[in-house]
């Protein structure tokens, strides 16, 4: 059996049952270890990574949406929150204005009061003056009439005749 | 050149039972080896992968590309370990051979196992029944029946013939290659121990050799597991 194995092109140690035998024992033998030690754990720990990485694309999409939705929000209360200032700045500006005219309003009253008031004192005291000057002018015709005309007049005529100058004086003016 | 093989014929008394000591030697070294650097480089596993694991991974992802290139990878990932295992195997192998060839006395001693056409051939019988093995399991006996009279009844002698032919073919390749490379060397080796000019003249061709012999081994390894694969494809698909 050796020596016409050997003479094929075979050749080295021809065919060998035995170490056929071996072979095929040691290696699923060792097809069988490998499986058990190595390749398994290896492969779990690449499906783990796998099941991280893509776990992991998960909760960034999940975050970027939250993210998103939040800068929306953000803005949109940023939008109210800038609407509310300018509502603001309106009402203090009108409510200004309205204060402004109120008080001009008031001051021009004020003033047409005291105008009206200073006016009617005016006239008071002129008509006083007035009355004072009639009286002082009275007795002083009486004065001077009587030293005029004394003792061509009796007191009576001369009376009368006083008071109707005077009268005729205050209608001329 | 002329070693021989530490040879125990006729083991136990039974005459067909012959033993080639340094081939049985050679295969649990190798075996010891890929099971040593498959365990070492799966402790301490991290999420984060650092160095060694790195390296298996990628090896993971290559074998898994060899797959996916002849199958579904539904199917395809039930090979996944025995493509894997395979790989490092032959590939270990035929390094063995290359780093060194130990002599004792006038036998052959330390060399690739690979360089041996048994070995080669039992693990492409392995391979060629377990294709069958699994176009039963997973197509059923029918439909795997059938495979053999497709696309036409009269080529079933040929697909009879096919599979031996895969068989013989994908063990030979491997151990012609690795063989031929191995016989270089220790020609190159008796060479360089001839002389001082040997030596020099030897030393240059040697380490260029040397170099192409692990291209060889890595190439082999690749091209039995992709072979494993296509048959593997032949028999569990359904478009073939």
């Amino acid at each position: 059996m050796q020596g016409f194995t050997e003479s094929l092109v075979l050749g080295a140690g021809g065919l060998n049952i035995g170490d056929m035998i071996i072979q095929l024992v040691f290696f699923l033998i060792l097809l069988a270890l490998l499986g058990k030690f190595a390749w398994g754990p290896l492969m779990n720990m690449m499906k783990e990574r796998e099941d991280y990485v893509a776990n992991e694309i998960n909760t960034a999409e999940k975050s970027r949406e939250e993210a998103q939705r939040m800068q929306r929000e953000a803005s949109e209360e940023l939008k109210k929150t800038r609407q509310d200032a300018q509502k603001i700045i309106e009402d203090a500006r009108k409510t200004a204005g309205q204060q402004e005219r109120d008080i001009i309003e008031s001051a021009r009253a004020e003033s047409e009061r005291m105008k009206e008031s200073a006016r009617q004192e005016i006239e008071q005291e002129k008509e006083k003056a007035v009355q004072v000057l009639k009286d002082q002018v009275a007795s002083m015709s009486v004065m001077i009439a009587s030293k005029v005309i004394e003792k061509e007049l009796s007191e009576k005529d001369q009376e009368k005749l006083i008071h109707q100058y005077i009268d005729e004086a205050g209608e001329e003016r | 050149m002329n070693h021989e093989a530490p040879m125990w014929n006729d083991a136990f008394g039974i005459s067909w039972l012959d033993f080639n000591l340094s081939n049985v030697l050679m295969m649990f070294v190798a075996s010891l080896i890929v099971f040593i650097l498959g365990v070492t480089a799966t402790r301490n596993m991290k999420r984060f992968p650092t160095g060694f694991q790195n390296f298996m991974e990628w090896l993971i992802d290559f074998i898994k590309g060899i797959i996916g290139s002849n199958m579904d990878w539904r199917t395809g990932r039930l090979f996944l370990p025995l493509g894997l295992t395979l790989f490092a195997y032959i590939f270990v192998a035929n390094m063995l051979g290359v780093v060194t060839n130990g002599v004792v006395g006038h036998e052959l001693w330390w060399k690739s196992p690979t360089a041996d056409p048994g070995i080669t051939l039992t693990l492409a019988t392995l391979v060629v029944v377990l294709s069958h093995y699994y176009g039963v399991k997973l197509k059923g006996g029918k439909e795997y029946s059938k495979g053999f009279i497709r696309p036409l009844p009269f080529l079933l002698p040929f697909k009879i013939i096919e599979e031996f032919s895969n068989t013989l073919t994908l063990g030979l390749r491997l151990y012609g290659n690795i063989y031929a490379g191995e016989i270089l060397l220790s020609l190159l080796v008796t060479m360089a121990a001839g002389g001082v000019g040997g030596f020099l003249g030897a030393s240059l061709p040697m380490i260029a050799w040397m170099g192409f012999s692990t291209f060889i081994g890595f190439i082999q390894a690749f091209i039995f597991v992709m072979l494993t694969m296509v048959y593997m494809s032949h028999k569990v698909s359904d478009d073939h």
